[in-house]
């Protein structure tokens, strides 16, 4: 939710002068990346002591197109989906944009339906609208868990499933979800639609692998075949606070054995990674705990990055832990855990 | 400074005909521009819920959300939840359960238990645990105030079904 400050890198002061001089005050100036490596923020990203946003030009677009339009033509555009990612950045002074596109009078832009096998959400569709989905819960347990970690009743209320994937946290839900269920990003732009893999679709820390005129219009995530098992698991300080490590479990059991399985681990790394080693020894075997323990021990060797929240070494850690309790709890055999009761 | 825009805001049921940057946020509007200071403002980056507000029917926080974007919605504030002198049965459970000491953080408990309870009149104690952790008190310790929610619960059920 919040800016995450201490993943912040302390630089020079920004290249552009901030135009609010209104507040008297000399403001702290942090660089967090290079501005061209964090294409949506495009100008200066500083943080002032003031919290309130900085001063931009509204536009309120009605379709899809004058959107697309919008961003091409203005410069340094911020696009508002939800805007529970964006506001407490704007109000923090992490992002000054001159321009928001605010997309959330754009025609056409949310729902959820599902054709040959896959799901398709609009982008601003909102968090709050996957959580009641019957359609989700039957089709998706995965999203469906994944829904009830992010933030509280409030953040849900507004947030959407394309901000999110585009603010791209490092610990989000919904990036995990996208990532496990190899799901595919819509995105519209002056010459067109295209697609991008999940697997692509992270550039880096909090950037989207997209152009600056183009707009995430929606997310297709590839069904699994009815009855198969999914379980999500996150470890955070708090309940509604961003996960330290997450993860992400599908399997198909035919016959006792494990057909196919799906692990992925957030909070790890900019983005979420597949533990493919993982998934590759249990394919064939039959579910176990033993088996599940032995394996997950490979999660402790991914590359982790450590803040003010965790340390790499504990990041590591979780990784393994969490990784097993994920397989465990998918495959049934979690029932009677100690970290598995309902709170 | 950006452009002002006129713009109406329609809260507890009155139109409020403002002009306001863009930058705005809801809260910032509907305290300094409505002139309604019931609702907090806590941390300003959606974290503690003092702000929570009611937007078309549903409760959001209303430091994420620009004074523009709630044009043409249904607003409510803790201001609309008394019915001329008596008290919303939420309001008078936590009086009586002691549901707050300074007061700040009550604004927004009520506004996000009121919409709770309207929407889910049987919601159930794990539900109702996980919705009302999302705002901040520093005072009670939570217990009473989920005291109190359960008690209003328990008298807003007829009126919920008699308004069906």
């Amino acid at each position: 939710m919040s800016g995450r400050p201490g993943l912040l890198r302390l630089g020079p002061n920004c290249e552009k002068a901030c135009d609010e001089k209104a507040d008297g005050e000399e403001g702290t100036h942090l660089r967090l990346l290079p501005v061209a490596a964090v294409p949506y923020t495009r100008g200066c990203l500083c943080i002032r002591t003031a919290m309130k946003p900085p001063a931009f030009q509204y536009h309120d677009p009605k379709t899809l197109t004058e959107a697309v339009s919008l961003l091409g033509t203005l410069d340094n555009a911020k696009l508002l989906a939800g805007g529970q990612s964006l506001m407490p950045m704007l109000n923090m002074r992490f992002v000054l944009p001159d321009h928001v596109i605010d997309l959330n009078r754009v025609e056409g832009m949310s729902g959820i339906k599902e054709a040959g096998g896959t799901l398709e959400i609009g982008a601003m569709t909102r968090q709050r609208d996957l959580e009641f989905s019957d359609l989700v819960k039957a089709k998706c347990p995965l999203l469906h868990q994944a829904i009830m970690h992010i933030g509280h009743r409030q953040t849900r209320n507004r947030g959407t499933i394309g901000g999110s994937l585009c603010h791209l946290d490092p610990a989000a839900e919904l990036v995990l979800v996208a990532m496990a269920h190899d799901a595919t990003v819509v995105v519209v732009g002056p010459n067109g639609t295209r697609e991008i893999a999940f697997a692509d679709f992270p550039a880096g820390y909090l950037t989207p692998a997209i152009e600056l005129n183009e707009i995430v219009t929606a997310i297709r995530i590839p069904l699994w075949p009815a009855g198969h098992k999914a379980a999500f698991i996150e470890f955070a300080r708090r309940h509604g606070d961003f996960a330290i490590v997450s993860a992400a479990a599908l399997l198909q059991i035919d016959g006792g054995k494990i057909a196919r399985a799906s692990l992925t681990i957030g909070g790890v790394a900019v983005a979420p990674v597949r533990a493919a080693e993982v998934e590759n020894a249990i394919t064939g075997q039959a579910p176990s705990t033993a088996l599940f323990a032995k394996v997950c021990e490979s999660c402790r060797s991914f590359e982790a990055m450590a803040d003010i929240h965790a340390s790499a070494e504990y990041r590591q850690h979780l990784a393994a832990v969490l990784s097993r309790r994920a397989l465990e709890k998918a495959a049934g055999l979690a029932d009677n855990a100690p970290w598995n009761r309902a709170h | 400074m950006t452009e002002k825009t006129d713009l109406t805001l329609r809260i507890n049921g009155r139109d409020h005909s403002i002009r306001v940057e863009p930058r705005k946020t809801l809260v910032d509007a509907i305290r300094e521009d409505c002139g309604l200071t019931g609702t907090h403002i806590g941390c300003e980056h959606g974290v503690c819920g003092a702000c929570t507000v009611i937007v078309g029917h549903e409760a959001v926080r209303s430091c994420l959300m620009f004074a523009v974007q709630a044009r043409g919605k249904p607003i409510r504030t803790v201001e609309g939840l008394a019915q001329g002198n008596t008290l919303h049965p939420l309001q008078r459970a936590f009086m009586t359960h002691h549901g707050l000491q300074c007061g700040f953080c009550t604004p927004g408990f009520l506004m996000l238990a009121a919409n709770v309870l309207e929407k889910n009149p049987d919601i159930g104690d794990e539900e109702l645990l996980d919705v009302l952790s999302s705002n901040l008190c520093r005072c009670t310790g939570y217990q009473n105030i989920i005291k109190a929610v359960r008690a209003a619960q328990e008298e807003m059920k007829p009126k919920v079904a008699a308004a069906e």
